[in-house]
């Protein structure tokens, strides 16, 4: 019995500032400058301006995951058959780039991109023309793709490395070729990694405000644009709660389907 | 013999530079029960695999029918095979997984229907056609793998010590069920174990390997009353393998002692090994036994009582018998003639290297 | 399969390989090249220069910057990992029902946006009258890293038999002493991932510290975007390069090292 007390730390620090603050959102999202019930905060998403940034926030963010699903598949699967270092080498190498901040990453990025930057320098010494690339949509899903690929990569190297050669060989043994082989096992059996990367990247993705300000230039707003600029500039911190609650629907949809497809914890990132 | 349906032919492979196969010849005739026993490393899996085309040999063909398959991929050939896990389909249910390789072929969903009954009745689990995986134990998924090789209708399967998850009890029922599913089919077993006993109940022809070469190959009844080498005998039940001298054709002598025996042709004065089971050996009276020694051990085994009797010589004769002898007792020993088997000494420094390495 | 395909097959993979490194590491060599380029462009090369380097040491701000990342980080990921690890143990002998409740708030941090994290502590903080700084931002990293250390920890534990304990208990151990000479061991590698885990996480966290840090205080993170609309300075550049190639050396030998010795 002794033990459920080791619990009791973690217990009221989760109740303190996980369970606290998200009703907060909620109370603050639901409420008035005066305290009074209101759905006004909520239905603002319905204003032109947010509807706008919510489409373009959706559309990037499922584009990036898209790309960073293309990506990473044929990816785990080169690692996972190589068998390179068994997790803590793979692991290694994606964890990596976290140590040189996140916010210098993504500006380096902008030396790559810009104008006169290292990519249109490539450009032009192969006498192509140069492209503008910086503060455009596609800029944006690059840095998306860029810092959200290691959790897409990671669940589903993981859930592959689970997979039993012999599954395989029993598979081709009874007449699958490789294509049959990666659609009937490969595929099914890796669900829960996918739907887990998925997760990991569209969430953060669907969310950011610091891609979007760094590689998109001022012209284009995200709903994280919106929702940071109501609390660090316009300071309606009910309205951004309101745009809050928005963002969470998205979220626990995203939960909802990790449970039902990964009840195990199979699917995750380390 | 006709032309043997699976022909191995120089059969050479390495892994990283170690030896597992070297020059390995195999033929398998048409139905019937072959079993690869040897221990582990020994390059029986290895073989399997070779034959399923899950590796591919650094030489040597593999002819099965008359065509040189080595080239073919897995799914390219006519055998299937039962994992030594099982490696059923976790994310199907248990007529998916049956179904899966006559889905594979396209077959009629009525055909597939009448196969999935026809093989869950074979293997006694009819109406288990929806279960998952995960809901049956051990023995049934194990009966589950055989049903969906066998619904293929392959003309070899192979099994890669299927039992070897199971416990004793349910290991014993399952060869009886083998060898009543062999029978049935009409097909081509080639069955790799570990374990000798399970291989003379099944096997109608085992082969003994050790080293990546095979060392004998052979009826049960021959590899276990006549064994070639020391390895076979050792590996083969227990018994006792003493070194000899040939005096002449029908007679050896021991440790001094002249025992009549049923081999010939090893020359004259020649020295050689004898295997003497230690069921064959008879305790009678000192005064009647061609060698008589001490009774050193004693223990109760069920069915007989085992025991170790000491000659002067020093060597400790493993004796199984119904006959009690109490420790401490001189006591004498007997053989019969056709009980004594005589192998050659190994010749060469080669032969000894594919002997008993404990 | 023929040896040609099989060839051409495993250079493919190769060339994949290798694109998807240079994906992942060309902005984090643009950076470690800028940090030497004497010119304050980003774009355009000045000759070689250290003068980055002794500028980073000689700025006030980028030094108390750094020694705010390291010490949140290093406290934050040692208090999530003391709690992370009680917790481990108290959830392992829970009953199902409980135990799925408590896992699913604690992926509710790892699986939310970070903007909403950040933004619904501020909201705790200012009404628990807590004054946004240095020990807001600790108790946010806290917060986001115990899951990482309970994510680590969980299969480590659930892996050790329950007999070991309880020999040790057999033996005459008490509770206590049988969990830190028989338990903790088992765990120690999870243990140690959590921690490394919870410490990257904190280091490299900019939003939920955007949110929570107050006026006054930065971490490297919230230094950098300040500067981001007027130009970032070189030594923010060397300085992430000295801490890139600290980070590189150290995971080499921790890597590396304890590998031949566990191969006896």
């Amino acid at each position: 019995m002794s033990k459920k007390i080791l619990a009791a730390p973690y217990l009221l620090w989760m109740a303190g500032f996980i369970i606290i603050p998200l009703a907060l959102i909620v109370y603050y999202g639901l409420t008035d400058k005066n305290g009074a019930f209101t759905i006004a905060n909520v239905a603002s998403i319905g204003t032109p301006e947010h509807v706008k940034a919510l489409w373009l926030s959706l559309w990037l963010s499922l584009v990036s995951t898209a790309i960073c699903l293309v990506l990473a598949y044929p990816l785990a699967m080169i690692l996972r058959n190589r068998g390179i270092g068994r997790g803590s080498f793979i692991v290694f190498i994606f964890i990596l780039p976290m140590w040189m901040n996140f916010l210098l990453r993504t500006m380096a990025w902008q030396t790559l991109l810009e104008k006169n930057g290292v990519i249109n320098g490539i450009l032009s010494l192969l006498h192509l023309p140069t492209q503008s690339l910086i503060n455009t949509a596609g800029a944006i899903i690059l840095g998306m793709v860029y810092n959200f690929l290691p959790f897409m990569v990671l669940p589903i190297y993981n859930v592959l490395c689970k997979i039993d050669d012999d599954t395989i060989n029993a598979a081709r043994d009874l007449g699958a070729n490789s294509v049959q082989t990666l659609l009937r096992i490969w595929f099914p059996l890796s669900v829960p990694g996918v739907i887990s990367g998925i997760t990991m990247v569209f969430v953060p993705a669907l969310t950011t405000f610091v891609i979007s300000n760094l590689l998109g230039g001022s012209k284009i707003l995200l709903i994280g644009n919106v929702i940071e600029q109501e609390f660090t500039r316009g300071s309606n911190w009910h309205l951004g709660s309101g745009l809050s609650l928005v963002l969470m629907v998205f979220i626990l949809i995203s939960m909802a389907v990790i449970a039902k497809y990964d009840k195990n914890g199979e699917g995750s990132a380390f | 013999m006709s032309q043997p349906l699976i022909d191995l032919k120089n059969i050479t492979k390495s892994f990283d530079g170690t030896v597992v196969l070297d020059d390995l010849n195999l033929a398998v005739a048409e139905n019937t029960f072959v079993t690869l026993l040897g221990p582990s490393g020994c390059g029986k899996t290895t073989t399997l695999r070779i034959i399923g085309g899950f590796e591919t040999a650094d030489q040597g063909q593999v002819i099965f029918d008359g065509e040189d398959i080595s080239k073919l991929p897995p799914n390219k050939r006519q055998l299937n095979t039962v994992f030594q896990k099982y490696a059923l389909f976790s994310h199907m249910n248990i007529a998916e997984n049956i179904a899966f390789g006559l889905k594979i072929k396209g077959k009629s969903k009525s055909y597939i229907q009448d196969k999935i009954k026809y093989a869950l009745k074979l293997v006694n689990l009819d109406g288990y056609e929806n279960r998952s995986v995960s809901s049956l134990s051990g023995g049934q998924q194990q009966r589950i793998a055989i049903a969906r090789a066998i619904v293929n209708e392959p003309r070899v399967l192979l099994l890669d010590e299927p039992l070897g998850a199971l416990d004793l009890k349910l290991r014993q029922d399952m060869q009886y069920e083998l060898i009543r599913l062999k029978n049935e089919l009409g097909i081509t077993f080639i069955y790799v174990t570990h374990d000798q006993e399970e291989a003379l109940t099944m096997s109608d022809t085992i082969v003994v390997m050790n080293q990546g070469y095979i060392q004998q190959m052979g009826t049960p009844e021959q590899i276990y009353n006549e064994p070639e080498n020391a390895f076979v005998a050792d590996f083969i039940g227990e018994s006792n393998i003493v070194p000899g001298i040939m005096i002449r054709d029908e007679l050896v002598e021991i440790f001094g002692a002249r025992f009549a025996c049923v081999d010939k042709g090893f020359g004259n004065n020649k020295p050689v090994d004898v295997v003497i089971r230690p069921e064959d050996i008879d305790l009678v009276d000192p005064s009647a036994g061609t060698l008589t020694g001490v009774c050193t051990h004693l223990i109760f085994k069920g069915v007989h009582y085992e025991m170790e009797v000491t000659t002067p010589d020093g060597f400790e004769w493993l004796v199984h018998s119904t006959d009690l002898c109490p420790v401490g007792q001189e006591v004498g020993i007997h053989v019969d003639p056709f009980d004594i088997q005589i192998m050659n000494k190994p010749a060469s420094e080669d032969e000894e290297a594919v002997g008993i390495n404990e | 399969m023929s040896r040609l395909r099989r060839f051409l097959k495993r250079t493919w993979q190769d060339f994949y390989l290798v694109l998807i490194m240079i994906f992942l590491y060309a902005p984090i060599a643009t950076m470690m090249v800028l940090s030497f380029n004497s010119s304050k462009s980003r774009t355009q090369w000045g000759g070689f220069t250290l003068r980055w380097y002794t500028d980073m040491f000689a700025s006030r701000n980028i030094m108390a910057a750094l020694h705010n990342t390291l010490l949140i980080a290093l406290l934050s990921a040692l208090i999530s990992t003391i709690i992370g690890v009680a917790a481990c143990i108290a959830i392992n002998s829970m009953k199902t029902v409980p135990r799925a409740i408590v896992m699913g708030i604690t992926n509710i941090p790892m699986l939310n946006a970070d903007i909403v994290t950040g933004i619904s502590l501020m909201l705790a903080f200012i009404a628990f009258g807590i004054s946004l700084g240095f020990q807001t931002i600790l108790i946010a990293h806290i917060t986001f890293n115990i899951p990482y250390v309970i994510l680590s920890v969980m299969p480590k534990l659930k892996q050790t038999s329950r007999s070991t304990y309880e020999a040790a208990m057999d033996l005459g151990a008490g509770p206590v002493y049988a969990f830190f000479k028989v338990v903790f061991p088992d765990i120690l590698p999870g243990v140690l991932s959590g921690f490394l885990l919870a410490f990257t996480m904190s280091l490299d966290d900019f939003i939920i510290t955007h949110f929570t840090k107050g006026a006054g205080i930065n971490t490297l993170s919230t230094l950098i975007y300040s500067e981001v609309r007027r130009g970032i300075r070189p030594s923010m550049y060397a300085l992430s390069t000295v801490i890139f190639l600290t980070v590189l050396a150290l995971l080499i030998f921790t890597n590396f090292v304890p590998r031949r010795k566990s191969e006896k």
